[in-house]
């Protein structure tokens, strides 16, 4: 795609035309070298938003919370954004998008934007072209930016590294699957959801959930104890409770310093993904150009990671100094 | 008890038999080899090339066969069957605005017919009043819209409830709808007693199949209830359920996924009133049965049959029902609307015929035929006539109605009997250790099974490996010949304004403070668990609006939606 | 530096407007175009219009299919390309599928729908047409 074109996308999304940011997220999902300075400038805008993690057990009402939670924060006055993460088919490589579905309600809502994402991240957690988009609602000013991730398994914590506040979902009578959370993401919430409270299990999960929260067992430390939620997505009960936990978490982040600090390490798991990006884009040519040459080209892809490897541990770094390299 | 078959009759022919496969059959076949390498039904039940007592050699006449009127039924529930009365024939019918409806019924009434059929629009079908955004051009396009009391009693006018029944297709809504019938019943001065028709009321085939759920399933399935022991209770002779495979036969399921998953149905249904305290023989001879007649004629004989054997079964058995008459598998019969192409639309008359035979040969007790026209739009009476014509043919030219079950005694026909019944039981013994449809159903399980049999038949006819005329085999070109098919026409723009006005009528006359105490205890019942039908008999007569009533009631019960796969 | 070869996949919405609930041949297809790759976006039953061009816009599908039932097909046609036309999305193509009567495929190809297709044809005929206008479309 041209630049002008892209440049055109950007400025009409900052105007609020949403074809042209949906036009623009598309660009994003297929980021390459040439197009990485758009993620640059949505860094120079970005940096307000509140990243909200929604993560747990699959089935859990993930997304049917998602939806209710959009409702009271529009209700509160917020533009929101929702980034959902299909888990991608494991029955073919296509993919059968099916978050949206329990969100469709609020397609015509002019504050709110709904993109399903696909693509895996290189070791199975998030993409970068999820990070990009991520990046993309918080420059062009959404106030809540929701992410949707399934939060099952290792390789599934990436969460922590890109959200300001992590919800964890869980519902009764899912007693192997909270084992499961356990290898993945039960340690890093911040808030801890009960849902589908309607049903009869519910106290005895919500007890145990409160005795780990209690027990500091979990939670990502500093000055915060995590707070335990009880919901019905379905009914709509204990979504004040929860949208009031995510004020308050809000707070603290702000207050605590924890908001910058969040960002920072935000920007530089990004800047990890496009160097990694950087590296194995290089090795592909180089692997295509010299595979005769074996030695050739083992040479010159230890070069590429160290080189990498370097500016990825600097934070700060400018995302154009990469790309030049 | 004794075998249809002698062991030595059965020893003769099986002997015979080696001999014509090892003598006879092979000549043929390398002379004339089969037109496929393998025969299936419909459903995939794979064929031999013929059927012999081999194949029953362990009936037993009177435990298997028997009589009709007769456990287990397979032959009818009814001794005299059709030599006595032909089935009922009742089209399902109705499109447009009350008016439209109130005049297409007085003239059916006019010609004879005592059974009314209801079809109500798609706004009607799940609940939303004609001025929801989502009506938008969809009011009294496939059925009557049908919103307020006035709306119905204006459907009635003239037409005394005492004198006619009437069947309305309705499920979520279906409280509302009752509700909506006996407010103008009492108007008229009938008395609850003589109220007699049906209410389709089955929400869990909603799930599986047809897809016009509002309600979670477990509070759909409460509500249901509500609407069955209510209706017990106060309407001795209304049959406040239809247990329908239609839906579910229509959404691509097999013929036995459509038999196992029916029967697995009424099961639940039969526990949940059991458990509400009710006596099984108090409301078992008031549920009633919908079936779906595919184009695969000697399947779909032999699931008529096995269902009642299976049902009569399971009531005697699992519920210890003591009447006959709660054994009875009673039900109605709808051609296969699946089974009809838009392609050379005429062949549709011609599948509708076979399919119409075939539920006679099951032994049904009433039939909707479809018209020809029907893949394009709601039929034209030209083409509603052709379809109520053939089950008259089929009833007074062809002799099927003269004896009862004919088709009894076929090898073929009751090995294929037997074999639809062992394998829909398989199906309901899997259901069972889930507990019950109702588990399944939330599992995903029925839903799962009908799309990979939807899937697999898709591939089927893809591959070729299921023909279908004019579809994939002798295609024509045929735009003139369709141009000259008479399709009704209607101003449905009209009926939509005049539907939009008199609801807004309806909200603006009504006694303000009756009707929101009418919602209120409403929602308070419901909340409470109470039987919701007194409190929306209540609220209806208050002039609260279909809309109105489903949304208090989405407040307290909260609504369904579908994964995309399952 | 070489641009890698990109693999976006073809993401098709698969839609159904208004209260017909006949989702079958809806989610065969949604099914068969996932085998054959595809990234399928499945808004679910009892959409209006504008639901649905706004999630097309949202998830910038590459192609918009719409499965109707009852009759209204043209109705739908014109709501739909009207709609996507005032917000600019007019290049993303549309296409139909169910129970539509043969004469009225000209009209909704004058309307603007670039495919229709009846019950009974073949999938794959389906996956290759909608290739075909994937690869068509200006990226
Ligand atoms: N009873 C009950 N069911 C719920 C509740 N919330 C969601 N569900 C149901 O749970 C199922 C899964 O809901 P989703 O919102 O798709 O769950 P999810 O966690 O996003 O699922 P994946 O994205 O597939 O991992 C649906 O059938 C919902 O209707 C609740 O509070 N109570
Ligand atoms: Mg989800």
């Amino acid at each position: 795609m041209k630049r002008e074109d892209i440049v055109n996308f950007i400025e009409r999304a900052e105007r609020g035309d949403k074809r042209a940011l949906g036009r623009l997220l598309s660009v994003l999902e297929d980021l390459s070298l040439e197009t990485a300075w758009i993620v640059e400038y949505l860094a120079s805008k970005s940096g307000r938003a509140h990243i909200i993690g929604i993560t747990g057990i699959p089935g859990s009402g993930k997304s049917t919370l998602i939806s209710r939670i959009i409702k009271a924060l529009r209700g509160k006055g917020y533009s929101v954004a929702v980034v959902s993460i299909d888990p991608t088919s494991p029955y073919s490589s296509g993919s059968i998008l099916g978050d949206r579905l329990r969100m469709q309600e609020h397609a015509t809502d002019p504050g709110v934007f709904i993109r399903s994402v696909t693509t895996k991240g290189l070791f199975g957690g998030l993409s970068l072209a999820a990070l990009a988009i991520i990046e993309a609602f918080d420059a062009m000013g959404y106030d809540k930016v929701i992410v949707e991730t399934v939060g099952v398994g290792q390789g599934e914590t990436d969460i922590m590294h890109v959200a300001d506040t992590i919800v964890v979902i869980t519902m009764p009578g899912a007693g192997d699957d909270i084992q499961a959370l356990k290898a993945g993401v039960l340690e890093i919430g911040d808030i801890y959801v009960v849902n589908k409270s309607d049903k009869p299990e519910a106290s005895k999960t919500y007890e145990y959930m409160l005795f780990v929260a209690e027990k500091g067992e979990v939670g990502r430390g500093g000055g915060w104890n995590p707070i335990v939620v009880k919901t019905s997505a379905t009914l709509g009960l204990g979504i004040r409770e929860l949208t009031e936990a995510l004020d308050k978490h809000l707070s603290y982040l702000i207050e605590s310093g924890e908001k910058e600090k969040r960002l920072v390490s935000r920007r530089a798991h990004m800047i990890k993904l496009i160097a990694l990006k950087i590296l194995l884009e290089s090795l592909n040519s180089v692997v295509e150009i010299e595979s005769s040459n074996i030695m050739e080209a083992v040479k010159s892809m230890k070069g590429f990671y160290e080189e990498a490897l370097r500016i990825a541990m600097l934070s700060g770094k400018r995302i154009s100094d990469l790309i030049s390299i | 008890m004794a075998k249809l078959y002698s062991k030595d009759a059965i020893d003769e022919i099986i002997k015979a038999y080696k001999e014509w496969e090892s003598n006879v059959l092979p000549e043929w076949l390398s002379r004339m080899p089969e037109r496929q390498k393998e025969f299936t039904t419909l459903s995939g039940i794979p064929l031999k090339p013929i059927y012999t007592p081999v194949d029953l050699r362990d009936h037993n006449y009177m435990e298997k066969i028997g009589f009709p009127g007769v456990y287990p039924f397979t032959r009818g529930i009814h001794a005299t069957m059709y030599r006595a009365r032909i089935w009922t024939m009742r089209m399902f019918s109705g499109y447009g605005g009350p008016e439209e409806t109130n005049e297409r019924l007085k003239t059916l009434i006019k010609a004879g017919e005592t059974g009314l059929s209801l079809a109500f629009d798609n706004p009607t079908l799940v609940g939303v009043d004609p001025d929801h955004p989502l009506a938008e051009g969809a009011v009294g396009v496939v059925g009557v819209s049908a919103p307020t009391l006035l709306d119905m009693e204006i459907i009635f006018r003239d037409i005394y409830l005492g004198d006619v029944t009437t069947n309305m297709t309705i499920n979520p809504p279906a409280p509302v709808l009752l509700s909506f019938y006996v407010a103008v019943a009492e108007k008229q001065g009938v008395s609850y007693d003589r109220i007699g028709g049906t209410t389709q009321n089955d929400p869990l085939k909603e799930f599986i199949a047809q897809k016009t759920y509002v309600f979670p399933p477990e509070a759909a399935v409460k509500i249901a209830m509500d609407v069955v022991e209510w209706s017990v209770k106060n309407l001795p002779k209304w049959n406040p359920i239809s247990i329908s495979g239609y839906h579910i036969r229509e959404a691509g399921a097999t013929a036995v996924q459509e038999l196992a998953f029916t029967l697995a149905d009424g099961i639940e249904y039969v526990r949940q009133l059991i458990a509400r305290g009710l006596d099984v023989d108090m409301f078992a001879p008031r549920l009633s049965f919908f079936f779906d007649s595919h184009i695969n004629f000697f399947e779909e004989i032999a699931k008529f049959r096995a269902a009642r054997r299976m049902w009569a079964k399971i009531m005697r058995e699992w519920f210890n029902a003591k009447k006959p008459r709660s054994w009875w598998l009673r039900f109605h019969v709808q051609t296969a609307g699946c089974s009809l192409y838009p392609q050379q639309p005429w062949l549709n008359i011609v599948r509708t015929a076979f399919e119409a035979l075939a539920a006679v040969l099951g032994g049904c007790q009433s039939l909707h035929t479809n018209s020809f026209d029907e893949p394009f739009r709601v039929p034209s009476e030209f083409a509603a006539k052709i379809a109520l014509r053939t089950q008259q043919i089929i009833a007074y030219e062809t002799g099927a109605a003269d004896v009862i079950d004919p088709l009894a005694g076929s090898y073929f026909v009751e090995w294929l009997t037997d074999e639809i019944e062992e394998r829909a039981w398989r199906y309901i013994e899997r259901i069972e250790s889930m507990g019950g449809m109702l588990e399944a159903v939330k599992k995903g399980y029925p839903q799962r099974e009908v799309e990979e049999s939807s899937y697999r038949f898709q591939k089927e006819v893809e591959e070729g490996k299921r023909l279908l005329v004019g579809v994939n085999i002798f295609r024509e070109e045929e735009v003139e010949e369709i141009r000259r098919v008479p399709l009704l026409e209607f101003n449905q723009e009209e009926i939509e304004r005049r539907q939009k006005e008199r609801i807004k009528k309806v909200r603006s006359t009504r006694d303000e403070s009756k009707w929101r105490r009418a919602l209120d205890e409403l929602r308070r019942a419901a909340e409470r668990g109470e039987n919701i039908m007194p409190y929306v008999l209540n609220a209806v007569k208050a002039y609260a609006t279909l809309g109105e009533i489903m949304d208090t009631l989405k407040e307290v019960y909260g609504t369904y939606e579908e994964p995309p796969y399952y | 530096m070489k641009n890698p070869p990109t693999t976006r996949k073809i993401k098709v919405l698969v839609a159904k407007i208004g209260l017909d609930g006949h989702d079958r041949g809806a989610k065969v297809i949604a099914r068969a175009l996932r085998d054959a790759g595809f990234e399928v976006v499945y808004t679910g039953l009892r959409q209006t219009v504008d639901q649905v061009v706004s999630a097309a816009i949202q998830e910038d599908v590459d192609i918009i299919g719409i499965n109707q039932h009852e009759g209204s097909h043209i109705y739908v046609a014109k709501k739909l390309i009207e709609r996507l036309r005032e917000v600019g999305a007019e290049d993303i193509p549309v296409v139909m599928g169910g129970s539509i009567p043969i004469l009225d495929i000209e009209s909704l190809k004058s309307i603007g729908v670039k495919e229709v297709f009846l019950p009974g044809t073949p999938i794959s005929e389906i996956i290759a047409k909608l290739k075909d206008l994937a690869s068509m479309k200006v990226k």
